[in-house]
């Protein structure tokens, strides 16, 4: 199979990621190998099996609906990046020059 | 300290007669460490204060003579959050991530008696077979520091080969205990899926990944998952089967063990040396009265092609939560949070986990999804089958580990499917979620080691260490001290 330079950008965008354009060809040509690897499965008869998601043999665990003490809030936002007054801080969600869509 | 020179037994017995305290051997610890990791380069964080105020809590109330692990120092892969002590995955994502408790596997060795020395190197999030793709530093293999020490427990398995440490915490997805191993000549262990929480671990695909022991020998390997085995309600993964004692079967004979080799993994492109291994071990498990039968498991080498969608995939999901909010790195000079989202992940992100969330990503996504996911899962219950078969006639399967001893740094980089092939002989065990371990089996004419990879069916350590030490009893490749800087 093929994969072009648009798909690439399309699932990076998609994961949340950005790439120089040096970058996206190079790894275009590498998801490209990878997945043409992968792709050899498609030679296997699999008529009729069933999928494997998990190997335990757990089902659904269920646990009594009793509340527990959960973690110190303090302790929650030591790893924060920037918080104020027990809020994390993030920019605004939109610029301003987006406010017209 | 001299851990190549003592087991846990022998360390144990010295603490319970008083020749040595809990805090002589951690200062002893530390200064072998210190001494060896200019040449090894294993540790991203040092737990030296910390380690040392417990050493001498354990020395205030005594040794439990009862207790193997008590006072005995130990290192944990960098994946698993450790209270207090900085946790990174080897990703300048997490690089000041401090966490606020400690993951199950971690917890249980320390109400053990046993003590975190530090934090061990490895690929970015477990995601690599060299421990190249660590955003912090190379880690050397422990026989020849121009090598590789494999991975992604690149770091637990140089600390433990090089004797700064005698055991540590190593994670499996695809390999990444029982590979590592077999290029520095350790016991690598990866338990059956389910038998220790995951509960900690930073994860990475959380249908294959499992914690296990690295250690010098098995009877040693055994005594650390006596310690963290077992269900905990931090994990619904976690099997409530009941908890047997590991080494209740180490030193009975293997008489009449039916073993099998899977032609499929002795068909492909092996080193001379590491087929000559596999050849000798079979001699080996032969003359201690087992019998050994070629057998086949035809679809296990599809893991690969497997692996690389199922991983990926669950990869992607996992890493989502690496947005730069809530914890790990934020990006400068962002202008709106769509900007913190792509920014943090592209700069905090190094190219093999981008790599695959990309793939990932591409497998699950729309009018993809049957075609890569679907069919893996499909071909991912071939393979589980496989083993189930084979192993209502075989009591255990042998192969080797690796298709060679470690390779040079930089050789595999530029290359993704070359090093992806370094797992091709044990993420079939992964995807079966069977019990799998790599042991000291030999050597190549070069001084590299070769591991000898053994498997039992699900739930079945014992028989595997019981294997695995009788053929360690039979052989003397444990017994063999790697040269670090012109020194023993």
């Amino acid at each position: 199979m093929e994969i072009t330079k648009d798909e690439v950008k399309k699932i990076a965008s998609l994961s949340k990621l950005e790439f120089t354009n040096q970058e996206l060809e190079k790894f275009t040509k590498q998801l490209e190998d990878i997945m043409n690897m992968s792709h050899q499965l498609s030679k296997i008869n699999t008529d009729g099996v069933k999928p494997t998601i998990n190997v335990t043999d757990a089902v659904n665990i269920l646990r009594e609906d009793v509340a527990e003490k959960g973690i110190d809030r303090n302790e929650l936002m030591k790893n924060v990046p920037e918080h104020e007054d027990g809020f994390i801080k993030v920019p605004a969600i939109i610029d301003e020059g987006e406010d017209n869509e | 300290m001299d851990y190549l020179k003592n087991d846990l037994t022998s360390l144990h017995q010295m603490l319970v007669n008083k020749e040595l305290s809990a805090s002589e051997l951690m200062e002893a610890t530390f200064d072998g460490i210190a001494k060896r990791e200019p040449q090894i380069d294993a540790f991203l964080a040092m737990n030296k204060d910390e380690a040392l105020k417990q050493a001498a809590a354990i020395d205030q109330r005594g040794i439990n003579a009862d207790n193997v692990l008590d006072g005995i120092p130990v290192g944990i892969k960098d994946n698993m959050v450790t209270k207090g002590l900085t946790t990174t995955a080897a990703s300048k994502m997490l690089e000041n991530f401090n966490p606020i408790y400690n993951a199950t596997a971690v917890e249980r060795l320390e109400n053990a008696g046993m003590v975190v020395a530090g934090k061990l190197n490895l690929d970015e999030f477990a995601m690599g077979s060299s421990t190249e793709t660590s955003a912090f530093k190379k880690t050397k293999n422990a026989w020849d520091q121009t090598k590789v020490p494999g991975g992604s427990s690149g770091g637990p398995a140089a600390a433990v080969a090089s004797g700064e440490l005698i055991a540590a915490l190593g994670s499996d997805t695809g390999g990444s205990i029982r590979q590592p191993a077999a290029f520095n000549g350790v016991v690598g262990f990866k338990p059956t899926y389910g038998r220790v929480s995951r509960y900690g671990l930073i994860a990475f695909s959380s249908s294959l990944d499992q914690i296990g022991p690295m250690t010098r020998n098995v009877k040693d390997n055994a005594l650390i998952l006596n310690a963290i085995a077992g269900q905990d309600k931090h994990d619904f993964t976690t099997s409530p089967r009941e908890v047997p004692d590991f080494t209740s079967k180490i030193g009975k004979d293997i008489k009449g063990m039916h073993i099998g080799v899977p032609k499929e993994f002795m068909d492909v492109d092996l080193q001379p040396e590491v087929r000559e291994a596999v050849q000798n071990a079979i001699k080996t498990f032969e003359s201690l009265g087992a019998t050994v039968d070629e057998i086949s498991l035809p679809h296990s080498l599809n893991g690969i092609q497997v692996y690389y969608i199922v991983a990926t995939s669950e990869a992607s999901s996992n890493l989502q939560r690496y947005d730069g909010i809530r914890y790990g790195f934020r990006a400068k000079d962002v202008k709106n949070l769509e900007d913190v989202y792509v920014r943090s992940r592209s700069e905090g992100f190094g190219d093999e986990v981008k790599r695959r969330i990309m793939l990932g990503t591409f497998s699950l996504s729309s009018g993809l999804y049957d075609e890569f996911f679907g069919k893996a899962t499909k071909v991912r219950t071939l393979i589980c089958n496989e083993f189930e078969n084979i192993f209502k006639d075989y009591d255990l399967i042998l192969g080797p580990t690796t298709t060679t001893a470690a390779f040079g740094f930089g050789e595999k980089t530029d290359d993704p499917i070359a090093m992806y092939m370094n797992d091709l002989l044990t993420i079939p065990m992964n995807l079966a979620g069977v019990p799998a371990m790599s042991i000291p089996g030999g050597f190549t004419k070069n001084g590299l080691p070769v591991g000898i990879h053994l498997v039992t069916p699900r739930f079945d350590e014992e028989t595997l260490y019981q294997a695995g030490y009788a053929f360690e009893q039979a052989t003397d490749f444990h017994n063999q001290i790697p040269t670090i800087g012109g020194q023993n």
